[in-house]
């Protein structure tokens, strides 16, 4: 078990999310940053879509009940375990009663808690997210709360870690030549075209030409972004249709939202573009007030990127395995 | 006319019914939206059935989403050639043949008018007729489930009269109770989740119909014929 000591008010139970059921209306919701929930699950010995908590308001406290491996990744602050300072990406054991603390990171937008044997949570359609339209899902359907005790499950291969714990490096720093940095602040999202694109006319370049900066009304299920309006050339009302995470639909107000992980699964506004898969969880990592720039894209750069992150992983799950069982054999 | 039914229609019989090409497009790197060309209506509808059958047993593809006349697929990675991809789409969609869903009836019992019917006397200014004509109108119809979307179990329903189409509002109402029986354009529905809905509320409904834990969730399915029944006229 752990304790919730104390949480902001939108902190969620996610997994890789819950696909399969958006034709009966169902957003697939989980994680903003599955990157980070899939390296954090393999450092801690979990299948990659263990159940994790997702800290997106800060700061967060928690309790180990009894002896526990763990793994914060995601965001770039320094988690603290009875005070001490630890370092992200990295999987530690904590000792019953110990205590980890989040503060809010200097950046970045969500940490991820990963706990050896994953959180012990019931399986709704195939997932443990918190489905927080739906109102169920994760922890009884709800986001965290202060004196939850949430169970976690067993941890069949309690893994022998170095003192000094066992760390890989992040997404951000090992695929830098796949995830181009911030320019002059902006950070570069990868797009493709979408249905209506052609409808906007020369407000399509100015789509991709201008910087937006996320407003303060976005949350998991889309962002809300500030700029200089676009408007299509012709006000239409589309016939109701299937959406996903990334879609770029612009209402009649000109200023565009991108859907994220509790993405509505149907829409009927003009969609201008749509962000390449690969890219979410950069997005899912950029906070209130960040300013971003759409990068034209290609399905051939989508693949690219998708093989990369792949690559990554797999390495991450093979090196981990690998000093696992070394540190196994010697002890 | 078509025989929609008929299996022995040939390709030539059967296109005419939507002129012109559907149209595919693309939403991000996996998923692809075609839409069939043509009119709102259950001829299109019955291809899309067709199609969503014929592209689940794609290898490839990891979920298909029928909407209203059009079909959203998302394939498990990114294609290799998007364009051969969205002729493989066109071709599976010309050879679509009209099917039609065995679905089954579900009776939604309604209390007409009352406190949650918020937009009845926006109805009635619009259509010119009376709130007894235009709940009348609305409980006599048969109509069919074309898809689900938008909230858990949410049908989009078809066969609304036209006299009482209504736009979608241009400023949703932030709080609609789930429960609302709702006209968007020419669609009718139940909300199924309480909070922001463009749509206009005539009425309300008590029937439960999502229930995650249930072997399935959703009531209501693609085909599914519904009807109305006047439980309680209050106006």
């Amino acid at each position: 078990m752990i304790e919730i000591l104390e949480t902001g008010p939108f902190n969620t139970v996610q997994d890789l999310g819950r696909p399969g059921y958006r034709d009966i209306g169902v957003s697939a919701s989980g994680a903003m940053d599955p990157l980070a929930v899939r390296i954090g699950n393999i450092l801690v010995g979990n299948d990659e879509n263990a159940a994790v908590i997702e800290v997106q308001t800060f700061p967060f406290r928690l309790r180990f009940e009894r002896r526990t491996v763990f793994a914060v990744t995601g965001a770039d602050g320094h988690p603290r375990l009875e005070g001490s300072e630890l370092i992200p990406w990295c999987a530690y054991m904590a000792e019953p009663g110990q205590i980890l603390e989040l503060k809010q990171p200097p950046l970045l937008a969500r940490a991820y808690i990963s706990l050896g044997g994953g959180l012990d949570i019931p399986v709704v359609m195939g997932s443990r997210s918190t489905s927080l339209r739906g109102g169920f899902g994760g922890n009884a359907g709800r986001p965290l709360a202060k004196n939850n005790r949430i169970a976690v499950g067993e941890d069949l291969e309690i893994a022998m870690l170095p003192a000094t714990g066992l760390a890989v490096i992040e997404p951000a720093v090992a695929l830098r030549d796949v995830f181009p940095a911030p320019v002059d602040g902006a950070l570069p999202i990868r797009a493709l075209p979408a249905g209506e694109h052609g409808l906007f006319a020369g407000d399509g370049e100015a789509f991709w030409g201008q910087t937006w900066r996320i407003s303060s009304r976005s949350d998991r299920t889309g962002y809300r972004l500030s700029g200089e309006p676009i408007t299509p050339t012709a006000s239409i009302e589309m016939r109701s249709h299937g959406v996903v995470p990334g879609v770029i639909q612009v209402p009649p107000g000109g200023e565009p939202i991108v859907q994220m992980s509790d993405a509505n699964t149907a829409g009927g506004y003009p969609k201008i573009a749509g962000v390449i898969e690969c890219d979410l969880w950069r997005l899912g990592q950029a906070r209130t007030g960040a300013r971003l720039k759409f990068i034209r894209s290609t399905h051939a750069e989508a693949r690219a990127v998708e093989q990369a992150v792949a690559r990554y992983v797999e390495d991450v799950r093979l090196t981990s395995g690998m000093v696992k069982r070394a540190l196994k054999a010697i002890a | 006319m078509i025989a929609t039914t008929n299996r022995h229609a040939s390709q030539r019989e059967i296109v005419p019914a939507t002129q012109g090409r559907a149209r595919v497009s693309s939403i991000g790197a996996r998923s692809f939206l075609l839409e069939a060309p043509g009119d709102f209506d259950l001829i299109a509808q019955r291809r899309i059935w067709a199609l969503s059958q014929t592209v689940r047993s794609w290898a490839d593809l990891a979920e298909n989403i029928p909407g209203m006349t059009n079909l959203l697929v998302i394939f498990k990675e990114t294609p290799e050639d998007p364009d051969a991809v969205v002729v493989r789409l066109l071709e599976a969609w010309e050879n679509a043949q009209s099917i039609d869903l065995n679905g089954k009836t579900i009776e939604i019992p309604v209390h007409y008018g009352g406190e949650h019917a918020s937009d009845l006397p926006a109805l009635c200014d619009l259509s010119g007729l009376s709130d007894r004509e235009v709940v009348r109108i609305h409980h006599e119809a048969t109509y069919r489930v074309f898809a689900l979307g938008s909230a858990p179990g949410f049908g989009y329903l078809h066969g609304l009269d036209p006299r009482i189409y209504m736009p979608r509002k241009t400023v949703p109402s932030l709080k609609m109770p789930k429960g609302c029986v709702t006209i968007g354009g020419m669609q009718t529905g139940v909300a199924m989740l309480t909070g922001p809905n463009g749509w206009n509320s005539i009425g309300f409904a008590t029937l439960e119909m999502f229930d995650p834990t249930a072997p399935t969730p959703a009531m209501m399915a693609p085909g599914d014929t519904v009807r109305f029944l006047p439980a309680r006229i209050e106006l």
